[in-house]
């Protein structure tokens, strides 16, 4: 029974292939039933083989099921291998069940979309290339499932391609991604190169047995990590997510929250013995992880757009789980993962939610007094806004404790600081949201009040489901302070990722951590409340004292300004030079050339045929002369 | 006494030739062409061909010849046309030609000539081997000659008004 | 006995005078008539082989080439006559519809 995982991806792909030959011929119910079910039965298979996992001795993790010899070019080869253990689990688990919950959804919203099959398609092809991402046992066939990734992305975010800025954001995804990736692609030849193998057994074996030089080991994992920053949108490469928001809410929430961007995290958690060994490379990670969250989370106070501000914030969380792997709590970085999962596509969905109820209305400063009409979108929303805020019994506090305690007791000061801050900064932006939103003076446009009207069921109910999951998901993960095996996560993926070495904090100190944390939490919430409800002057007050400032943040730090001078325009400009002096002028010149020159000597050999006999005699009484000669000598 | 009318036969025939390239008149370079068509046939004569001579006066002489001057009578030009203008096409086929001389006669010094027994070849040897070993060649030739014949008069009919 | 080599010699010589005439003349028929000059330059050779080899069969040969010739005079008189009937000329300078 337990050999079955490796079917996990393939019914979603199935399903895709089926949707591609017939997509069009098929009418919408069987679409949507077809695409939901095929991803329902992938979770379903995915529990069974987590449930025999469970019973399983941890001694035969992680269990390989090798399909086919991929490619063999002398020593370099790669199989169409998966392997299942605790952490593909844990992955096949969350993108199964809330891409499951987010097909549902998807049926709703994308009701009235014209390219209805579409959608669906390439959802399906995106479960299929994620779900291989994550099973894969060695990193050639990862990389397949991140590029695939990185293709339905792009393929979503632009979906409404007729939109210029759909289309460019697309764009941008695509080609941020690829830079990230030529570091990922080099981490993975010099793998190759060390280890002779890029199964993540064999790895770990040569890691283990000291076969890799602690500078090498720092070198790959730096260089690895750039391919994370790209897809999981860290600094520097985080520019594309907040465009990507062009795409459809339902693939906000499950590709830039729940899926692919923790596909960075996923793989630095996968190579987390590399991570460990190579001390430096973990210290980069913790630092760049607590920056982005830091950065993204300044950013996330001055958006308008509702969905924007859930874009910074899924960097900012990005961060966290950086934190986590890399101060060594790469246990604490998955379970933030997982948690994250819940309550951010909770809160893309619900602002979706929103957005259908104003018929596509996106823009705060255009809502407000929305909780009396939406009954389920609000309780749902807010459940996940104190989600992440990190209050406590909530999911979100488990994860964020957990990390920001793990930092500290690594002695990553610096970094617990920053994370600190962030905390609060993601209490207040949240809540902010939630204000401006759903309370306060209604500053809805006529036209959207009019059609003011709660979501369907299939929106509505995997809003509830993934509420509830934001509450009850945290309880598997509690404190260490609650006794070691309280924690029934880390221990379930102990056996692939060894806890933090030392990192042991007297109970005091962990209690006043949690406590340092929760009234971090509440202190973002009430100041929200003050700035939105009670006296909404002040902040009108602050951006008048500060306009410096908050044309800073809210025109992003003018980073995306700044790659585009530094980098983008000359790249242009310097393909346009080349394009005009070699392309244009070499290549075809030679082409036009070649051309030109045998046109030429046509017609000069045609000025022999003049139409007079006489010459041509001429050529014949000349060849004969020739013939003779030759047959003479 | 063969010599002697070797050497005579040729220079007439070369005499007429030239004679025949000078004139710019066509009907005296065709009467030229006859005068050096019959020296061949005396010339056919002496290498102990006889039959080939007569044929070759009763044919190229006799009939060949006569369709020329038909056909230069016919087309009936007044005066005649003064040799080449373009000198160095001339000058060219000269010096090709002179070059074409060299090396034939080379080849021909190379060629082996055994000796050539006396007596002439009789009509009878030429006839055996005409219905015997060319027998097919000859039939060919005959549907060849009826074909030129035909073709002749189909080419030069004047077509019937509409 | 004369030597088969002074007869190929003459026949060489009357060959080149047939090609010099070519080129040297102007108008269809006497251009014709030099290439009748050297197929007869050709006869005069396979003749003067066949009597050194004593080969007969070379006299027969040159009957069937001077048959083929009067078929190809004829046909080709035809066609100059039809040249003529249309350019009303029969300068070969003038014959160049065939150029380029």
């Amino acid at each position: 029974m337990k050999d079955i995982f490796w079917l996990i991806p393939f019914v979603p792909a199935l399903s895709t292939l089926v949707l591609v030959l017939f997509g069009r011929k098929l009418p919408k119910k069987v679409v949507s039933w077809q695409a939901c079910l095929s991803v329902f039965i992938s979770f379903i298979i995915a529990l069974i083989s987590f449930l025999s996992l469970l019973k399983t001795p941890p001694e035969s993790y992680p269990i390989v099921k090798n399909l086919f010899t991929w490619i063999s070019a002398g020593s370099f080869s790669a199989n169409l291998s998966f392997q299942f253990d605790p952490l593909s689990a844990v992955m096949a688990l969350v993108v199964t069940g809330v891409g499951f919950l987010i097909h549902v959804y998807s049926v709703g919203y994308m009701a009235h979309d014209k390219s209805y099959t579409r959608y669906f398609t390439y959802l399906n092809l995106f479960t299929f290339a994620m779900l291989i991402l994550v099973l894969a046992s060695n990193m050639i066939l990862m990389f397949v499932g991140w590029e695939g990734v990185g293709l339905c992305s792009y393929l979503l975010i632009g979906f409404w391609f007729e939109k210029h800025s759909a289309a460019n954001a697309g764009k941008k995804a695509f080609i941020v991604n690829r830079i990230g990736d030529a570091g990922f692609i080099l981490g993975i030849l010099f793998i190759f190169l060390a280890v002779g193998s890029s199964e993540f057994t064999a790895v770990n074996q040569a890691i283990s047995g000291g076969l890799i030089a602690r500078g090498g080991a720092t070198l790959i994992a730096i260089l690895l990590f750039i391919g994370a920053t790209g897809k999981s949108a860290q600094l520097p490469l985080y520019i594309w997510l907040p465009d990507a928001m062009e795409g459809p809410t339902p693939v906000s929430a499950l590709i830039h929250a729940a899926t692919m961007v923790t596909a960075g995290v996923y793989m630095v958690a996968r190579m987390n013995l590399l991570f460990t060994y190579s001390g430096t490379a973990g210290n980069i990670v913790a630092l760049v992880g607590a920056l982005t969250a830091i950065f993204a989370a300044t950013m996330a106070l001055t958006q308008n757009d509702i969905k924007r501000v859930l874009a910074y914030s899924t960097i900012s969380q990005l961060g966290y789980m950086f934190i986590g792997c890399g101060v060594g709590a790469y246990a604490a970085g998955i379970f933030h993962l997982y948690t994250h999962a819940f309550f951010k596509s909770l809160l893309f969905l619900a602002a979706g939610s929103v957005m259908h109820a104003l018929s596509g209305e996106l823009d705060m400063r255009k809502m407000g007094g929305l909780r009396k009409y939406l009954p389920w979108t609000y309780p749902t929303f807010l459940i996940g806004a104190i989600a992440i805020a990190g209050v406590p019994f909530l999911s979100g506090f488990f994860s964020k404790d957990a990390i920001l305690t793990q930092a500290y007791a690594q002695g990553q000061y610096f970094v617990w600081a920053l994370g600190l801050m962030g905390a609060i900064l993601t209490a207040f932006y949240m809540f902010r949201l939630i204000f401006l939103t759903f309370h306060g003076k209604e500053r809805l446009e006529p036209e959207a009040k009019k059609h003011l009207h709660e979501s369907p069921k299939v929106m509505t109910i995997p809003l509830a489901i993934l509420a509830f999951f934001s509450i009850v998901a945290g309880y598997v993960g509690l404190p260490v302070v609650l006794g070691k095996k309280a924690n029934l996560f880390q221990n379930f993926l102990e056996p692939v990722i060894p806890p933090a070495s030392e990192g042991h904090l007297s109970m005091g100190l962990e209690w006043t951590l949690i406590l340092i944390s929760v009234a971090v939490a509440l202190l973002g919430i009430y100041i929200a409340y003050v700035f939105y409800l009670k006296r909404p002057d002040i902040p009108h007050n602050i951006v008048r004292r500060i306009p410096g400032v908050y044309k800073l943040l809210y025109n992003k730090y003018y980073v995306d300004e700044a790659y585009n001078a530094v980098i983008v325009n000359p790249l242009v400009k310097g393909s346009e030079v080349i394009y005009e002096n070699f392309d244009l002028a070499v290549i075809d010149g030679a082409l036009n050339g070649s051309a030109s020159a045998t046109g030429f000597f046509g017609r000069a050999l045609s000025a022999l045929q003049t139409g007079y006999v006489k010459d041509y005699v001429l050529v014949f009484l000349l060849g004969a002369v020739i013939i003779v000669g030759i047959l003479l000598f | 006494m063969a010599i002697f009318l070797f050497f005579l036969l040729s220079t007439v025939c070369v005499g007429a030739v030239l004679g025949m390239i000078i004139s710019k008149n066509q009907a005296y370079s065709a009467l030229f062409l006859v005068l050096a068509f019959v020296c061949l046939g005396g010339l056919f004569g002496l290498l102990g061909a006889p039959f080939m001579a007569v044929v070759q006066i009763i044919i190229y002489a006799g009939a060949i010849m006569v369709l020329f001057i038909f056909v230069i009578m016919m087309i009936n030009l007044r005066q005649g046309l003064s040799p080449e203008k373009k000198k160095w096409t001339i000058a060219l086929s000269l010096v090709l030609a002179l070059v074409l001389l060299l090396e034939l006669i080379l080849a021909a010094k190379g060629a082996s000539l055994g000796q050539s027994p006396e007596g002439s070849v009789s009509p009878k040897e030429i006839g055996q081997l005409l219905f015997t070993k060319y027998l097919y060649p000859f039939e060919i030739t005959s549907i060849l000659i009826i074909a030129a014949l035909v073709g002749a008069i189909v080419l030069v009919k004047k077509r019937e008004k509409e | 006995m004369i030597p088969a080599g002074y007869f190929l010699l003459l026949s060489i010589i009357l060959f080149v005078l047939g090609i010099i005439a070519f080129f040297v003349k102007r108008d269809l028929i006497t251009q014709f008539m030099a290439v009748e000059i050297m197929l007869n330059a050709a006869n005069l050779a396979f003749i003067a082989l066949a009597k050194s080899h004593h080969f007969v069969d070379a006299q027969v040969i040159v009957f069937f080439i001077i048959t083929v010739a009067a078929a190809e005079a004829a046909i080709g008189l035809a066609i100059i006559l039809l040249i003529f009937r249309q350019k009303k000329s029969i300068k070969t300078e003038e014959m160049s519809s065939m150029k380029g």
